[in-house]
C-alpha cells in the first residue's frame, strides 16, 4: 500500500516537472538565444578584432587596452582613446539634469498632492511630454532650438536679446540645451507619478502628530515627508543614473549627430557608431562591457548602501 | 489658518498654471507652425509669429498669389513619407510582438510561481540577474545572429528578439504568487490540468497585471528606435520612428511640413493617452515601480 502511493507521488512529481518545462520552453528559447548566449558571444567578441566582413582575429586584451588605458606622450600620460573619455565625460555631464529633475518632480508632486479642484487636468497636461516622447518630440525640440526660426530664440529676440545663442550649434550650449529639454519632458513624467504614489502612502496620522508638536509646513516636510519618501527618492536616483549611462542615442541620432565636435556624443552613441557605422564589432563589445561593469558596480553598491541611507517604515 | 491655506492654494494654482503653460507652448507652436504657409514661419526681423496670416479652407488666389488652405501641409506630409505604410508596419510589429511577449511571459511566470521542478530557484535567479545586463551588450551579438540567419530587413528581426522578456516574466510571477490558491485547487479537484488552470483561472484573475504589461510592452515596441534602425535597411519595413527620422533628414528646412508630419505621428498617441489618462497612472503603481 505504502509503496504504491509513493510511486504515484513520484510520477505526479515527474508530470509536474514535465509540465513546468512545457510552460517554460518558449521563454527559455528566447532567454538562451537572445540573452545568455549573446552575453557569452559578446564577451568573446570583446577580445577580438572583427569588422564583420572579414574573419575575426583574437587579439587578447587589445580592445580594452585601447579603450581604457593610457600611454606616455611628450612625457605626459595620454589616454589611448581620448574620444572615449570625452564621451564618458559628456554622459556624466548630462546627468546634472538628474537631481534638478528629481527636485522638480518632487515639487510638482507635492503641489499635485493637494486636494484641489481640477488637479486631474493639471496631471494630464504635465504628463503629456512624457507620453509623447520619441522621435516626433525630438524633431519638435530641434526646431524649438533652431537659431533662426526656433520659438526659443524668436522669444529671446523679441524681449531684446539681440544675439541669442545657437543652442545646438555650439559646444558650450549644446549639453545645457539637452538637459533643459530633458527637464521639460520629465517634470510631470513617471518620476512625478512615483512621488505622488509615495506621498499618498504617508499616513496622515504622522502629520497630525507633527502638528500637535507644533511643526510648521517646512518642518513637517523635513521631519515626516522627506524620510517617508526616501525609498522612492533612492529608487529614482539609482534608476536614473543606471539609465543615464545608457541614453543619448536617439537624441544624438535625431537632433545633433553627436556634435558639435562630439560634445553631445554619449557612450551609447559611440557604441552605435563603432558597431554599426564603422562595423568594429570587437571594439564596440568592449565598450558595452565597460557599460556593464559600471552598471554592475552601481547595482551592487545600491544593494549594500540601500539599507543604510533609506528609512523604511 | 484657513486664510493661509487659501493663499497657499492660490500660489499652488499660479505655479501649476505657469508650469502647464510651459508644457503646452511647444505643442501649440508645433500645431500653429504646421498650418502656416511655407514662407511665414517667423516674423520679419526674426520675432515670434504665432498666428498664420491666412486661414483659408481651400486653396485661393489672394492678390495674384496662391495661398494654400490651412490643412495643406498635412496631405503633403502624409504622402511624402507614406505614413499609412509606417503606421501599418509599426502596428503589425507592436501587436504581434506584444501578444507574443505577454504569452511567453505568462507561461513562464506560471511555471515559476506555481510548479515545483528541479532547478527552479536557480533558473529564476538567472532570469533576475540578466535584468541588469544593458541592452547594448546583447544588441551586437543578436545583430550578428540576425545576419547569420539572413533575417536583416525582415519582420522576424523586428519581432522575434522582443518576444522574450525577463522583466515581464518577473512581474507576472510576482503577481501570480499573490493570487489565492483556493481557486486553483478547486480547478484541480475538478480535473483541470495545468494548461486549463493557467488559461481559465490564473489569467482571468490577473487582468490588471496583464493589462499593465501589455501597455508597457506595446509602448516599448511602438517607440523602439535603435533596434529597428539597425536591422531594417529598405523602406517597406520601416516603423514610424524610423520613417520620421528619414523625413527629417530629407526635409530639414521644410519646417511647416515637418511639423505637420510630427503632428500626424503624435495625434494617435495623444488621443490614446487622453482617453486612458487614468489608466497610465494606475498602471505604473501596479507594475511595482514604486521603489518600496
Amino acid at each position: 500500500m505504502k509503496t504504491k502511493t509513493s510511486k504515484k507521488a513520484i510520477s505526479a512529481r515527474r508530470r509536474e516537472t514535465m509540465a513546468a518545462y512545457g510552460f517554460l520552453t518558449p521563454n527559455l528559447i528566447g532567454f538562451l538565444a537572445f540573452t545568455s548566449i549573446p552575453v557569452i558571444i559578446s564577451l568573446v567578441m570583446s577580445f577580438m578584432h572583427w569588422n564583420i566582413f572579414r574573419a575575426p582575429t583574437f587579439v587578447g586584451a587589445d580592445n580594452f587596452r585601447s579603450l581604457l588605458w593610457f600611454h606616455r606622450e611628450h612625457g605626459r600620460l595620454a589616454p589611448n582613446d581620448p574620444f572615449f573619455w570625452q564621451y564618458v565625460g559628456n554622459t556624466v555631464f548630462l546627468m546634472i539634469g538628474i537631481p534638478i529633475g528629481m527636485a522638480g518632480s518632487l515639487i510638482t508632486a507635492l503641489m499635485m498632492n493637494r486636494k484641489l479642484r481640477g488637479i486631474v487636468i493639471y496631471r494630464t497636461i504635465y504628463f503629456l511630454p512624457a507620453v509623447c516622447s520619441g522621435v516626433a518630440m525630438l524633431i519638435l525640440w530641434k526646431y524649438l532650438y533652431n537659431s533662426d526660426i526656433g520659438l526659443i530664440n524668436t522669444t529671446l529676440r523679441s524681449i531684446g536679446i539681440a544675439n541669442p545663442p545657437d543652442w545646438l550649434g555650439t559646444t558650450f550650449w549644446a549639453k545645457p540645451a539637452l538637459i533643459l529639454m530633458g527637464l521639460w519632458g520629465g517634470l510631470g513624467g513617471y518620476n512625478t507619478i512615483l512621488y505622488l504614489a509615495a506621498l499618498q502612502g504617508v499616513p496622515s496620522s504622522y502629520y497630525e502628530a507633527a502638528e500637535i508638536d507644533g511643526a510648521g509646513p517646512w518642518q513637517k516636510f523635513w521631519a515626516v515627508t522627506w524620510p517617508m519618501i526616501s525609498p522612492t527618492t533612492f529608487f529614482i536616483l539609482i534608476m536614473s543614473i543606471i539609465g543615464g549611462f545608457q541614453t543619448g542615442f536617439m537624441t544624438a541620432n535625431v537632433m545633433t549627430g553627436g556634435g558639435p565636435a562630439g560634445s553631445t556624443t554619449t557612450i551609447e552613441y559611440y557604441l552605435y557608431q563603432t558597431a554599426f557605422e564603422k562595423f568594429n564589432m570587437g571594439y564596440a563589445s568592449a565598450v558595452a562591457w565597460f557599460l556593464f561593469a559600471v552598471i554592475l558596480v552601481l547595482t551592487l553598491a545600491t544593494w549594500k548602501l540601500g539599507g543604510r541611507v533609506v528609512t523604511y517604515d | 489658518m484657513i486664510r493661509s491655506r487659501l493663499f497657499g492654494n492660490i500660489a499652488v494654482y499660479l505655479l501649476l498654471t505657469v508650469g502647464a503653460i510651459t508644457m503646452l507652448v511647444p505643442f501649440l507652436w508645433m500645431a500653429l507652425t504646421s498650418i502656416k504657409q511655407p514662407g511665414e514661419v517667423f516674423a520679419a526681423g526674426g520675432g515670434i509669429k504665432w498666428l498664420p496670416d491666412h486661414f483659408l479652407w481651400r486653396d485661393t488666389i489672394v492678390h495674384g498669389e496662391k495661398i494654400r488652405a490651412w490643412w495643406g501641409n498635412y496631405p503633403d506630409a502624409w504622402n511624402e513619407i507614406s505614413f499609412l505604410r509606417l503606421y501599418l508596419s509599426s502596428f503589425f510589429v507592436a501587436i504581434v510582438g506584444t501578444f507574443g511577449q505577454v504569452l511567453t511571459s505568462s507561461l513562464a511566470a506560471y511555471a515559476f510561481a506555481r510548479l515545483r521542478f528541479p532547478g527552479r530557484d536557480k533558473l529564476f535567479f538567472a532570469y533576475l540577474a540578466t535584468m541588469m545586463i544593458p541592452g547594448s551588450v546583447t544588441m551586437i551579438p543578436v545583430f550578428v545572429i540576425m545576419r547569420k540567419l539572413h533575417w536583416i530587413d525582415t519582420y522576424q528581426a523586428l519581432i522575434i528578439p522582443g518576444l522574450f522578456s525577463a522583466y515581464g516574466t518577473f512581474m507576472l510571477r510576482q503577481f501570480f504568487m499573490g493570487l489565492p490558491s483556493e481557486l486553483e485547487d478547486a480547478a484541480k479537484i475538478d480535473g483541470s490540468g495545468h494548461v486549463g488552470i493557467w488559461m481559465r483561472v490564473t489569467l482571468p484573475l490577473s487582468k490588471p497585471a496583464l493589462a499593465t504589461l501589455t501597455t508597457f510592452t506595446f509602448m516599448g515596441f511602438w517607440g523602439s528606435y535603435m533596434w529597428p534602425l539597425v536591422v531594417t535597411i529598405t523602406e517597406p519595413l520601416r516603423t514610424l520612428p524610423i520613417g520620421l527620422r528619414y523625413f527629417v533628414g530629407q526635409h530639414a528646412t521644410n519646417y511647416t511640413q515637418l511639423m505637420a508630419g510630427s503632428m500626424i505621428a503624435l495625434i494617435p498617441v495623444l488621443l490614446l493617452f487622453i482617453f486612458n489618462q487614468r489608466y497610465f497612472v494606475e498602471g505604473i503603481k501596479l507594475s511595482g515601480m514604486g521603489g518600496k
